[in-house]
């Protein structure tokens, strides 16, 4: 026995609400966060991710305290992003009951951002999101919520991220999210070959063999979903069995 | 009254969110009183080992721990580097620890091999139980605790560990020395293994 991979059902939160759209628009509603996330606890989720996906700034406070809520009630470990602009920013999430943060914009604008922040509160809590689109031969890393080209190469992004003192990688392909069509494994691999922090594979989920897929194909270490958790098609527990089942090292 | 020790360090509001559940009387202590009126102490622990060190120095409660552990007898739970602080010493860092156990804290020794064994060693790990112990109740060998750390707790006395777990080899991840008690892994973002065990360091 040893490390268990880790599932993490993902929440996308606006307004207060939680969210899922495909390839990052035509968003539907999903249902409370709080309730959301007690249900996924029950189940067995081994972390949760919340990104707040607020587009205005009017309601940034508002993913603070539905953190606090949920952590007063759910006893895992709690990864939040969107909107992580200064190290004040992730010292307002860790007191609020982050356990990580997660980093995708600000740290392309500014890169220095991701080693400060790592500096202060250590690499284990700092995850680089990337969300990578295929762009010709490569893939290329895109910012704001998906909305903005930046040229850069998400294997090498992912290279410098590491040295820069992230402790995870949050690897979203743009081109499969929402799509059910299975993880971009290619994309995975490369990244997961290119660095040596974990990876969560995420963006594509429409049934379980996908999760299986990211794990041994992909090379990944957690594996994120989200629609097939919200809209009940499967239980993460029923999702730990089969990958059990399967042969991979889960925590049931 | 369990006094959860606030020095700045750590996620404190997890263990009261965890006892205001369970119904057992906790508290945030940032004070030498609030330390000194309790029955239990429990002294979480994330970051590094010379900054936490520092940062228990500053917060003024290092004579308050040291009267109340080593004199008073308080059991005291140590979490992640609140347990790697009760040692001598660490490979982390040059301060001194708590030394109120016979033990030094190591650095992981294997050669991190690419997906399979990195560092910090993070997430859910079993936990195998290595003798009977008020502290593990109800525990079962297999218990997967969420982990994560670099460095390791390596006590003296063989005795003193009460569970281990393996990542690379064995290493204690569990132990009990008197009344000082340390899990190197965090019950408290451990689901319901580490609500048990929360619940029974209050009732040893």
């Amino acid at each position: 026995m040893s490390l268990a991979k880790r599932i993490i059902p993902c929440l996308d939160v606006t307004d207060g609400r939680v969210v899922k759209g495909v390839n990052f628009l035509e968003l539907r509603d999903a249902g409370d966060p709080v309730e959301i996330a007690k249900r996924y606890d029950d189940q067995g989720a081994d972390e949760l991710t919340f990104l707040d996906i607020t587009a205005s700034s009017d309601n940034r406070g508002l993913i603070l305290h539905i953190i606090e809520e949920v952590a007063s009630q759910v006893f895992i470990p709690l990864t939040v992003g969107g909107g992580v602009r200064e190290v004040e920013d992730v010292r307002r999430l860790l007191n609020a009951g982050a356990d990580k943060v997660s980093i995708n914009t600000s740290a392309v604008l500014n890169p220095q951002l991701v080693a400060d922040a790592a500096a202060r509160f250590g690499s284990q809590c700092i995850v680089v999101a990337i969300d990578a689109k295929q762009v010709g031969d490569h893939w290329e890393v895109f910012t704001h919520g998906g909305r903005k080209a930046t040229g850069i190469d998400a294997v090498e992004w992912a290279r410098k991220m590491e040295a820069l003192g992230a402790g995870e990688l949050l690897v979203t392909s743009m081109d499969r999210d929402g799509t059910k069509s299975g993880f971009n494994l290619p994309l995975n691999r490369a990244i997961s070959d290119a660095v040596d922090v974990p990876i969560i594979a995420s963006g594509g989920v429409g049934n379980l063999t996908h999760l299986v897929e990211g794990v041994q194909e992909g090379g990944a270490d957690a594996v994120l979903a989200a629609s097939i958790f919200h809209y009940g098609e499967f239980t993460v527990r029923q999702a730990k069995e089969f990958m059990r089942d399967h042969g991979i090292e889960v925590r049931l | 009254m369990i006094a959860i020790v606030d020095y700045g360090l750590g996620n404190v509001q997890a263990f009261a969110n965890i006892y205001k559940r369970l119904n057992i009387p906790a508290t945030l202590a940032r004070t030498a009183d609030s330390i000194a009126q309790a029955d239990r102490i429990i002294l979480p622990g994330v970051g590094s080992f010379d900054w936490a060190m520092q940062c228990l120095d500053r917060a003024g409660l290092r004579r308050v721990l040291d009267e109340q552990v080593q004199g008073q007898k308080v059991p005291i739970l140590g979490i992640c580097v609140g347990m790697q602080m009760m040692a001598r010493s660490s490979e982390e860092g040059v301060e001194p620890g708590l030394g109120w156990i016979h033990a030094e804290v190591r650095r992981f020794g294997f050669v991190p091999d690419n997906h399979r064994l990195m560092l910090p060693h993070m997430g859910w790990n079993d936990v195998e139980l290595a003798r009977r112990n008020a502290l593990l109740k109800g525990l079962e060998t297999g218990s997967r605790f969420y982990f994560l750390h670099s460095y390791y707790f390596s006590p003296e006395n063989s005795a003193d560990i009460i569970a281990t777990s393996d990542y690379g080899g064995t290493f204690a991840c569990a132990i009990q020395a008197g009344n000082c008690y340390g899990v190197q892994f965090h019950p408290e973002k451990s689901h319901g293994w580490g609500i048990k065990l929360l619940k029974n360091f209050a009732e040893v």
